[in-house]
This record gives structure tokens, sequence and C-alpha cells, in this order.
């Protein structure tokens, strides 16, 4: 799978209050959710990622409150992946079972810049950042995650193993 | 299975104890059988909407999934209670024995430990970060997503990878005031809000032995703030005597080896620790509270998962006590749970509060996340007992939230400003 894109970038420890702000959590409707999608972290958002739908961040991605409404918001709104240089634990989680891809890489983090052309092979492993012309290689994905992930999320997975 | 048995942390061995192993290595991934799960009123909506997708005919064990509205509750608008009604009607249908109604709900992480539903050596997890907080048992307790517990709930299972841990020592004297919530702070403080991400926080010393059971549940309650996936204590005659009229299943008291290899060891020395405060928006910038007394505030809040206990509203009634909360200053004091609040009231903490011009309510997260009962609006700036003091949390982005213990948050609402427990008794 490849995924070719312009890049957003936020900084460290952006926490999943600013990602749904709780006000926000009286429902599980996906547009809903994606139409507040970081709205105290950035006014701007939701025309930004109109043209630029991949994610780029610091440290500690999606820390704070367990919500699955973050990466579900994230994904609603159009967002076709977020590397981070780090991930929050119940985050990550939560993006990988909801089908999110999410990618710890701390070298191309730091130096992908907001609105760089960036593009993804998730097979290979490789991210490349073609607007400065830099490679960087991803860690391998263990067999059951990419399970999970080709299953379409964890439930889909779970289905097959259950056989129901 | 014989393996070869190296010494292990409290991490190693629960997980170890769940998935049929002696042995775990940490960054290994295991499947484990859970002992509980756990869900609310915000996470469990999307929980049961997955869960119905997987197609089984019901929870793979009645009696072991809990769920408590407490968030939103008593609902506070239309789609709130479109939500409740979801779970309640899941409830009932599902038979689901440990959900909790308004009137005997509490907020979770205090009401699953009243009710002796997690004890030591158990494996559990919720859609809830503050899921860590039963730890203090010596449970290996974390949070996660809904579709984990959808999945859970479904086959009672959930996959790990076995973390690191970091070891707490916490040695010398406790100050005057300094509850668990000032150790955390502190050490949250010390080690950043991601110094413990993916890893166990094990809590251990001296000092953590003459600690309140309470006070312990506040530490386990905040290791997500450092991004820790748990946050746990060697269980010791405490814990059996916090559960020994309450526990309805055996149990397992599970130490660390001696021995056991950790990421690394902090000694935290107590003695130099003096009410701290955790200034907006990270939980990790501790501060003492008496180098922040040009900070005024329009509210104080006393509550939560973190520290809405017996202990914290003792604490609080005895400022409190013949004082009056500063003009103009909203404070509101939230006991955790039903038991906790009529507890307060026996002991006439209830009436110390309204006495000195607080509003009590009735058991709810409520502003901690925001949700409601004590909403900031534009430029406005609460003391807090609550956990988290991200950007909007407790209102309008720009509001400010302050972290404290119980302490400081009662004397600050005396003084309409951030202050110590010593400038107003």
């Amino acid at each position: 799978m490849i995924i070719k894109d312009r890049a957003i970038k936020y900084g460290n420890n952006v926490d999943t209050d600013v990602i749904i702000p709780a006000r926000y959590l009286n429902t599980t409707d996906e547009a809903e959710l994606a139409s507040h999608c970081f709205e105290d972290l950035d006014e701007n958002f939701s025309q930004k990622v109109k043209e630029r739908k991949i994610i780029i961040a610091g440290d500690n991605f999606g820390c704070g409150s367990s919500r699955e409404h973050a990466p579900v918001a994230i994904k609603a709104s159009g967002v076709l992946l977020v590397i981070a240089k780090t991930f929050a634990r119940i985050f990550f989680r939560n993006a990988i079972n909801i089908g999110l891809p999410v990618i710890p890489c701390p070298e191309a983090a730091e130096s992908i810049n907001d609105g760089d052309e960036i593009e993804v092979d998730l097979d290979r492993g490789i991210i490349k950042n073609i607007t400065l012309g830099m490679e960087f290689a991803i860690n391998p994905v263990p067999p059951f995650i990419q399970e999970i992930i080709s299953s379409g999320g964890y439930i889909n997975y779970t289905k097959k193993k259950l056989k129901v | 299975m014989a393996e070869n048995r190296k010494p292990q942390t409290m991490a190693q061995k629960i997980l170890a104890a769940h998935c049929g192993r002696d042995y775990l290595n940490t960054g290994e991934l295991v499947n484990a059988e859970l002992d509980l799960v756990l869900g609310n009123d915000i996470t469990m909506p999307l929980a049961i909407a997955e869960f119905e997708k997987i197609g089984v005919d019901g929870v793979f064990d009645k009696n072991k999934v809990v769920i408590v509205p407490d968030h939103f509750t008593p609902n506070k608008d239309i789609k709130s209670a479109q939500q409740c009604k979801y779970i309640r009607e899941f409830s009932k249908a599902q038979e689901i024995k440990n959900y909790f109604e308004i009137g005997e709900m509490g907020i979770e992480h205090a009401l699953l430990p009243e009710k002796g539903l997690v004890l030591p050596g158990d494996l559990v997890i919720g859609a809830d970060s503050h899921t860590c907080t039963y730890g203090a048992l010596g449970a290996a307790s974390t949070g996660v997503g809904s579709t984990d517990v959808a999945v859970a709930m479904a086959t009672g299972n959930a996959w790990f990878m076995v973390p690191e841990s970091i070891k707490f020592i916490y040695e010398g004297n406790l100050n005057p005031w300094i509850t668990g919530k000032d150790l955390i702070l502190y050490t949250i403080g010390l080690i950043g809000v991601d110094g413990a991400l993916y890893m166990s926080m094990e809590f251990t010393g001296p000092i953590i032995k003459t600690l309140s059971m309470d006070s312990r549940f506040t530490m386990c309650n905040m290791a997500i703030e450092a991004g820790g996936k748990f946050g746990i204590m060697e269980p010791d005659a405490k814990t059996e005597e916090f559960i020994k009229d309450k526990a309805a299943r055996p149990y397992k008291l599970i130490n660390p080896d001696p021995g056991a290899a950790y990421y690394k060891t902090y000694n935290i020395n107590c003695s130099e620790i003096k009410p701290q405060v955790a200034t907006p928006h990270l939980p990790s910038n501790a501060a003492n509270a008496a180098d922040l007394k040009d900070i005024k505030i329009d509210q104080a809040v006393i509550g939560s998962c973190t520290n809405g206990r017996i202990e914290d509203l003792e604490i609080s009634a005895r400022i409190l006590k013949g004082k009056k909360v500063a003009p103009h200053i909203r404070a509101i004091i939230i006991p955790a749970t039903q038991k906790i609040y009529l507890d307060a009231m026996e002991k006439g903490y209830i009436k110390t509060f309204i006495e000195s011009g607080c509003v009590v309510s009735t058991p709810t997260c409520g502003p901690c996340l925001g949700g409601h009962m004590g909403i900031l609006a534009e430029g406005e700036r609460s003391v807090s007992t609550t956990n988290r003091n991200f950007v909007g949390r407790m209102g309008h982005p720009k509001s400010e939230v302050y972290l404290s213990g119980p302490a400081v948050a009662a004397a600050s609402a005396i003084a309409g400003r951030i202050a110590t427990p010593e400038e107003v008794i």
C-alpha cells in the first residue's frame, strides 16, 4: 500500500483533548466528530485537511484520555496516515484497531516540514520526503498486527478468528 | 511449561500468570486472559457498536464486564441521555451484573475497588485511561480504547506487549500535608509526560508502605500522565485490610522477584517534596505551591477518580472548617462514590463544606474533562485535584487548570489564589 500526500505538522504531546474535545463526546457520529477534529489546537485544520492528508507530529502523539473518538475523528476527517516521533500507548493501539496507519519514525518526523510532499510505502517500509529528497526506513510490523490491518481492523480480525 | 526462569517484575509475573506461562521476556507480545473488562458512558457506546459487529451471542462472562455511567451523568444533555440509554439497554439485555445506575453509581476507579471488583494479582483492561488506578491493589490494569473492550467483551482476552518497568523508591520523610498527589505530581515533573511511555511504573520504598490506600490509588491513577501502562504497588497488610471484607473470590498477592531487571530506578527523597501544583498545560509542569501565590483563581474543584476519596474530603474539611470560600470563587466538591458521600456526611464534612460556601455534587467525572458541573469561561482559571490540565480540558480553550492535591485546592478556595494550607489555617 502506498500513501502519497502533503504534510500538516504539529508539535510534541498533542493530547486527545485537543484532537477531539470532551464537549463533543456525547456522540459517536464520525462526521460530527471529524467536524471538530483538532479545533482547540488549530482552528484552520478543517481547511488544511482538504489538501493535506498526512499528519506529522513530535513526541507522545495522542497522550491523555483513552477516547477512541480521537483516531476516529482523525480518520473521518480524511487523514490517511500519522507519522510521529513517538505515540502514546493507548492512542497507538486504538489507531491500529480502527485501521488508521500510525508510524513511529523520529528521523522522518523531525525532518519533514509543514507542506512537504510525502510518499509512504507500507509494504516495503519506506518513508520518502519528495520535497526534500530524503528517505527513511520504517521498522517491520509483526505478522499478527499486519493481519489486524489487512483484515480491516481488530473487529474483522476477531470475527475471522472466532469464525462467526 | 518449564521455562528458564529469571527474576521478574510485577508486570511480567502478573501477565505470565494470565497466559499460562512461568516467565515472560519484556517486549514479547502475548494474548492474555482478563479478570475484568470495564467501560463508561463515553467509551461504551462505541464499544457496544463494535461488539455487535463481531456477531457473538453474548459477552464472555456476565460477571466480568463492568459498565459505569459516570462521565456525563446524571445526564447533562439529550445526547448524553441517549448514550446512557444505549448502554443501560445493552446491560439489561446482556444481564451485566455489574452495571451501576445513578444512585449506586460512583466514579469508576473509586467504585470498583470499593465494591471489591478488582483484587490483587488481577489483569484488567478498561476503556478509560485511568484504569491504571487498580495497580494500588497489586493488580496489572490499564486503559485501552473501545475496540479493545469490544473484543475483550466477546473473548475475555486482550493482547499485550510485556512492558519494561521503572522502579521508583520513595524514601525520607513526608512533610506536613503531603499526600499521594504531591508525590505523583513531583514524579511526573521529574520524568515528563512520556517518561514512562509503554512502561510499568513500580512504586515502592518505605514511604509507600506508610501511605493510605486512598493516596496509593491517587498515585497509580496518574501513571498514565507519564505515559505509563501500569502504575503498580506491592500488596501489603494495608492492601489485605482494604480488601478483606470486599473480596468475593480468590486472589493472588504477587510481588516482584528480588533481582528483577528494571529499565531505570529512581530514588526519590520525599523530605524535599513540598505541596505540588502542575501548571498549565501539562501534568509534568510541577512547581511548589508556595511559589505560585500570585496566581488568582476563579474556581476550585475537589473530586475525580484521582482525589475524590474520603481522605481527600477529610483533608479538605480540616482546612475549610470554620472558614469561608473567598468572594466570587466557586468551590465544587464531588465525592467520588455514594458511599464516600455518605461517609463524608456522617463525619460532618459535608456540613463543613456547605457552611464554608462550597457546593457539593453527586458523584460524576463532570468538570474534570469539561463535561458539566463546573465548566470554565474564557480566561478563567481553576485549581483542581483532577488529573489533566491540557488546553480546554475544563472548558474554554483559553481557560487554565492548575492541578494540586486536596490541601492546596481547599486552601486556594479560601485565599482566592493558589495557597498552601499553612497560609489559611
